[in-house]
């Protein structure tokens, strides 16, 4: 941990949200102050992406509270949330493959000049951007439907960067990307922090989570289950806020190996389920 | 990325956006004398300088299935010539300036339909919305005796308003498209008859607005000239402005060479037209029809290219889930492009209504719909949204003209007509289709 204020950027209090008969998420809490890395990890419909469009505007809450910098606000849409300074890398990109990479980068938050689109300088800011992110991609001025999975996947990136937000969702960011790939969106995020951007970083990959999260905020069947200081807490204790630690798959498996004798009861008992 | 891969040969053009044409990553040379960029893909393939480049580049991407307007314009080339073997009046002067008297009215309302199209929508109701527009500028201007400019005013408001209805519809309350405006087909052309009450027609004055629309000419033979000069000036004005922008940006930017060469095919098209409208017997000048048509496309291709509006329009089009996550409103987006898509149509039906020579309860009925989309698909705006321009109104409207004069030069009968038509229509689509296919295999869609 760096810098870190005391009044968080982003506050959630008592969050909920549901789908019809699905309680997605229930009183989540969750705090990010500026120039720190939250992970926001667990299995998969535990409510991350959920909680992440609530923030993102894309889904308004239900019940509780969003404070931004101390004071309550509202996020019923897309623009409320950029307006704050919430930018958000969606895991299917949401990128629109008929325009070119300066389109998407720029979209929703174009430069004019008056009413008319300012090209030229969109352009030029878009290539140092990606310049100083080295981002290799062939042209700036290809649709975004030829370029590859992982190009795709740093084009997101740098665009939630274009309007210097103050905070980063990134929705597993890494899942689609080689050696090299990672590695460079976790110096990214790095950078990012040094910057004094608080982020939210999604993933399932333990090891990116531990190399760059100052805190690990654990997500169990749309409730919180414990928030984690990364440098104090081990690999296991993690798995086991995420799973739900009394009984799951690891300990199932830590005991069955153990003696394979009580294993088969418990077996028993969870088919019986 | 994959086609890049597969052919690494150099001298290979780079990739090039089709919107804005400009050559994508500069030459290596170009590029450290402006700024040391370390990132430059080793695997990105440069367009050659000068005319070659031009012409590979050219090539690449027909064989990538970019084939943009290149149909279109080939197309045009054998109407003409089959045309003018059969009957050497079909472009003579009166032949010629028919063709774009008639291609306005329903050009104008094809307008409308692009931005529909690019939407990845469709307006079913624009005959009716027409009919409509045109109706209700006669009941007012003919039989209350308002005001003609006022008049002309509230026809286009009131396709403007029916268009915004559609879009209400459409994007507030989710029924689709199609029906929402086949539903307005019916109920709009029920309301133009009843509008038109028992005669059903109420015939143009001579000398009001309307009247002139299709029947002014500026027979000034410096109006043909003028407007073709004004346009090549702006055209190759705009070409080096851009560049000259990029330049000092340090952008990689068009070459001389290659303006000078737009703007000679630009120039030469333009005065061949201006010469034929003035010049041969029978000429009687720039028709005014052709001007405002002219004027539509520009303005509208202008919203559709250089304005958010019109990236927006393009970006729903291509993913109204990432538009909505990067705030841009689309339900208003959606509105406003079927409000437009009315307003022009509404004044497409003065044009109509002018050609006929008054409103009547068929205006806007029969083809009309089909001529309107045809064009835009033929000019080569995609039917699934999001890839189109505003100028396959222009070339669409033409090819369908052209054929119709041709054939009615001819003698030929209407219903051969209709048939020559829709086959054209479907080898258009059957263009699109497959260039979309080829694109997707040459990884550009």
């Amino acid at each position: 941990m760096i810098h870190v204020s005391a009044t968080p950027v982003l506050a959630l209090r008592g969050v909920s949200k549901r789908f019809g008969a699905v309680q997605a998420l229930t009183d989540v809490d969750l705090e990010i102050h500026a120039g720190e890395v939250v992970a926001l990890v667990g299995d998969n419909g535990a409510g991350k992406s959920t909680l992440v469009k609530t923030i993102a505007g894309v889904h308004p809450i239900d019940d509780g509270t969003i404070e931004w910098e101390g004071r309550a606000v509202r996020i019923n849409r897309p623009n409320d949330a950029q307006t704050l300074g919430i930018a958000t890398v969606y895991q299917d990109l949401a990128l629109c493959d008929n325009l070119d990479v300066v389109a998407n980068l720029f979209l929703g938050s174009e430069i004019t000049s008056g009413s008319v689109l300012n090209e030229i300088a969109m352009e030029k800011r878009a290539k140092e951007l990606l310049d100083t992110l080295s981002i290799r991609i062939p042209s700036v001025r290809i649709p975004v439907a030829s370029l590859s999975g992982g190009q795709r996947q740093v084009v997101a990136i740098a665009r939630a960067l274009i309007g210097d937000p103050k905070i980063v969702i990134l929705d597993e960011p890494t899942a689609a990307l080689g050696v090299e790939q990672t590695a460079q969106v976790l110096d990214l995020v790095e950078r990012l922090r040094e910057r004094g951007h608080g982020v939210i970083l999604i993933s399932h990959n333990m090891a990116d989570v531990r190399a760059v999260a100052d805190k690990v905020a654990v997500l169990r069947l749309g409730r919180n289950n414990g928030v984690f200081p990364v440098k104090d807490t081990s690999h296991e204790e993690i798995i086991a806020a995420i799973t739900g630690a009394t009984d799951n798959a690891v300990t199932r498996r830590q005991a069955r190996t153990a003696t394979p004798a009580g294993a088969t009861a418990t077996v028993t008992k969870e088919d019986a389920k | 990325m994959s086609d890049l891969t597969k052919t690494p040969e150099p001298g290979t053009p780079a990739e090039q956006s089709a919107a804005t044409k400009a050559p994508a990553g500069a030459a290596p040379a170009a590029e450290q004398s402006a700024a040391p960029l370390p990132a430059v893909d080793p695997r990105l393939l440069v367009r050659e300088e000068g005319l070659k480049g031009y012409w590979t580049e050219f090539t690449r991407k027909v064989r990538g299935g970019e084939l943009g307007s290149l149909p279109v314009f080939i197309g045009l080339i054998v109407i003409a010539i089959v045309f003018q073997l059969q009957n050497d009046k079909f472009l003579s002067a009166s032949s010629v300036a028919n063709i774009a008297v008639y291609s306005a009215g329903l050009g104008i309302m094809a307008v409308g339909i692009v931005f529909v199209l690019i939407l990845g929508e469709i307006d079913l109701s624009v005959g009716s919305v027409a009919g409509v527009g045109a109706a209700v500028w006669a009941v007012l201007n003919v039989s209350n005796g308002m005001n003609d400019w006022l008049a002309v005013a509230i026809a286009l408001l009131s396709g403007l308003a029916l268009g915004l209805l559609h879009g209400v519809f459409f994007a507030k309350i989710g029924v689709p498209a199609f029906v929402v405006t086949l539903a307005g087909f019916l109920g709009w052309s029920g309301l133009q008859i009843w509008m038109l009450g028992s005669e059903g027609s109420i015939n143009t004055p001579s000398g009001g607005i309307v009247e002139n629309l299709t029947g002014y000419y500026f027979e000034d033979k410096a109006a043909a000239y003028g407007l073709a000069l004004v346009a090549v000036l702006g055209y190759a004005a705009s070409l080096l402005l851009d560049a000259k922008r990029r330049k000092a940006a340090s952008l990689p930017s068009r070459p001389t060479s290659e303006i000078v060469l737009r703007t000679a095919v630009v120039a030469v098209f333009c005065f061949v037209v201006a010469y034929v409208l003035n010049e041969p017997e029978g000429a009687r000048g720039l028709p005014l029809a052709l001007v405002l048509f002219l004027a539509v496309l520009v303005v509208a291709d202008f919203v559709a290219r250089r304005t958010t509006f019109g990236r927006q329009v393009f970006a729903v089009g291509g993913s109204a889930e990432a538009a909505r996550r990067a705030g841009i409103n689309v339900d208003r987006v959606r509105i406003i492009v079927f409000g437009l898509s009315g307003m022009l149509a509404a004044f497409g039906g003065l044009f109509v209504a002018s050609l006929s020579g008054g409103a009547t309860k068929n205006l806007g009925s029969g083809n009309t719909l089909m001529l309107v989309i045809a064009a835009a698909v033929i000019g080569g705006t995609s039917l699934f949204g999001g890839r189109g321009k505003v100028w396959s109104a222009l070339l669409g409207m033409i090819v369908i003209q052209s054929i119709q004069q041709g054939l009615n030069l001819l003698g030929m009968a209407s219903e051969i007509q209709y048939m020559i038509t829709g086959a054209v229509l479907l080898a258009a689509v059957v263009i699109d289709s497959v260039s979309r296919r080829t694109q997707k295999t040459a990884g550009r869609a």
